[in-house]
């Protein structure tokens, strides 16, 4: 491994779980700052100064909690897939803790893109679920991390359960493009009006700068809770370990 | 301000049971994403602490 | 194979003759339980079945199901096998031995899940036109139902292989194995049964079918690593 010159030094630093829980310790109390002024201020920019939609109404506000949700779906994933690579190329135990931490956290991110998608619809389209082409994958990507979580769960031995998790979400990651065009082009079959969830580029600044917070507030956010959870996996892992005991006798 | 009274702003123009089911949701998701892992980390060090003593009282 | 461990002797064997060998073997160890594989075929007939019982009856309603119905059937009965291809190696320590040996783990996959797919995707596409007459499917769309299910069924084969490599050491795998391939097969699901719609209204049929020979192409290509390395994974431990 010596001869991977090309990686830096912090890379290898990452491979040993009490650097990590050591320096998740200093950076969380930051992340949890930055998340609360963006979330909170974001919240109340949303709710209270952005304009209403000019055809949607007021409803419109769910797009500030909609599109966050689903982007750190999409990343989380992207994250988990990573994780899982670099733990079976590089063995290391921490990329292992990552992919598992990461997947709830993830999962519940698309489980709220679904359910505000799915409110969003209902005074936007008239019906409480539509077969909507992002709706639809994303609720594909739903089943996605339920699979990597369930096989994770099953397999008793952690370093295998990691390991098989770690292929599954590989398998996923190259599924998510095919997924993701067969599903649109589905769509367009059976949905001639397309309806579009987000005005992406007739958005004006007063509209997209508090999506920005909120997106930049719900990333802060998973790295919070991602390191919140990383720590708790590396003290289970970890139990036996000389700097494991001295930390539990200094609670 | 895009509203002109608290009635306003919880009403929503009609929307309001929409647009607070989904903030409800949100920070509902969000609070419970972060407090479930500090309660977790509790457990996880009580239960420790406790096969630390039973391990060194053997 | 009479020459005993003589390394350079083992070492010719190509790749074609070991394809050759392990199906052959697949084979022989299937039809020494005749009633095993008729189960997958019994269950796609009972699939099908279900829905004019629980639906409708109604011939013009199940024609507009009836491409969807078999496909999604086909799937199911598919997914149902899958769990078979590696537990019985995994039992009896075989797979293990196959692990072990010099013989690359790739050309072996491949000739067990084609050894699996005859059995089951090939038999379910031969079956398809009795579902598609009790479904009321027009007669046109019988050769692109054919077609389809002849390239869609090799992939779902292929992508249920990995399934099964994940979960063979567990003891209860089987509904934890729909849970993680399910996802996996909605793209073939998708272009499948709208090859089979394309055909009923006399559409164009190419670009169905050349969507689905691509799935199976980067399957062919990908499946066998991925279920070699959830192999090796699963017998680690």
């Amino acid at each position: 491994m010596a001869d991977k010159k090309w990686l830096p030094r912090w890379f290898f630093q990452l491979a040993s779980p009490r650097w990590c829980y050591q320096i998740t310790g200093r950076l969380l109390p930051w992340f949890l700052l930055a998340t609360l002024i963006l979330l909170a201020g974001g919240t109340v920019w949303s709710l209270l100064f952005a304009p209403a939609d000019y055809q949607q109404g007021n409803s419109f506000r769910i797009i500030y909690l909609h599109v966050p949700s689903a982007i750190l779906a999409q990343s989380a994933y992207m994250l988990m897939a990573v994780a899982g690579a670099i733990g079976l190329i590089w063995k290391m135990k921490v990329a292992d803790m990552v992919l598992k931490s990461a997947a709830p956290i993830g999962a519940s991110m698309a489980v709220l893109a679904l359910a505000t998608g799915a409110i969003w619809g209902k005074p936007t389209w008239g019906s409480w679920w539509v077969w909507d082409a992002r709706l639809t994958s994303m609720l594909i990507l739903l089943f996605l991390y339920l699979g990597v979580m369930a096989l994770n769960s099953a397999i008793e031995n952690e370093s295998t359960a990691a390991q098989a998790s770690a292929v599954l979400a590989l398998v996923g990651v190259v599924n998510i493009p095919i997924i993701k065009y067969s599903v649109e082009w589905w769509n367009t079959l059976h949905q001639p009006a397309t309806f579009k969830l987000t005005e992406k580029p007739a958005m004006p600044p007063e509209m997209w700068l508090p999506l920005l917070v909120m997106v930049i507030g719900f990333y802060c956010f998973f790295a919070v809770s991602l390191m919140q959870r990383l720590r708790n996996e590396i003290i289970w892992r970890e139990r036996r370990a000389s700097w494991v005991r001295e930390l539990l006798n200094k609670q | 301000m895009s509203f002109n009274s608290v009635s306003e702003f919880l009403a929503m123009g009609g929307h309001g049971l929409y647009v607070w089911l989904s903030y409800g949701l949100g920070a509902g998701v969000i609070v419970a994403n972060l407090i479930l892992p500090k309660l977790s980390r509790n457990r996880l060090l009580a239960e420790q602490k406790r096969r630390l003593r039973r391990e060194e009282t053997v | 194979m009479s020459t005993g461990t003589n390394p350079e002797n083992m070492q010719k064997v190509s790749a074609l003759a070991l394809f050759m060998a392990t199906m052959r073997r697949e084979f022989l160890l299937s039809f020494r339980r005749k009633s095993d594989l008729a189960n997958p075929l019994i269950f796609f007939l009972m699939v099908a079945t279900l829905f004019p019982l629980g639906v409708s009856p109604e011939p013009g309603f199940l024609a507009q199901l009836a491409p969807g119905v078999v496909w999604v059937a086909a799937l199911l009965a598919t997914l149902l096998s899958m769990d078979a291809l590696f537990r019985s190696d995994y039992e009896d320590g075989s797979l293990e031995q196959l692990l072990l040996s010099p013989q690359p783990l790739f050309v072996v996959v491949l000739a067990k899940v084609s050894a699996h797919w005859c059995m089951t995707g090939l038999a379910l596409t031969v079956m398809a036109p009795l579902l598609a007459v009790m479904l009321f499917l027009p007669a046109d769309g019988m050769p692109g139902l054919m077609l389809s299910l002849l390239l869609g069924t090799p992939t779902l084969s292929l992508v249920g292989a990995i399934g099964a490599a994940l979960t063979v050491g567990l003891k209860k795998g089987g509904v934890l194995i729909s849970l993680l391939v399910l996802p996996l097969y909605i793209p073939v699901l998708i272009f499948g049964s709208s090859a089979v719609q394309a055909a009923v209204t006399g559409l164009p049929l190419g670009g169905y079918l050349a969507l689905l020979g691509a799935l199976l192409a980067l399957a062919l290509a990908l499946a066998p690593l991925a279920v070699a390395a959830a192999l090796r994974i699963s017998i680690s431990s």
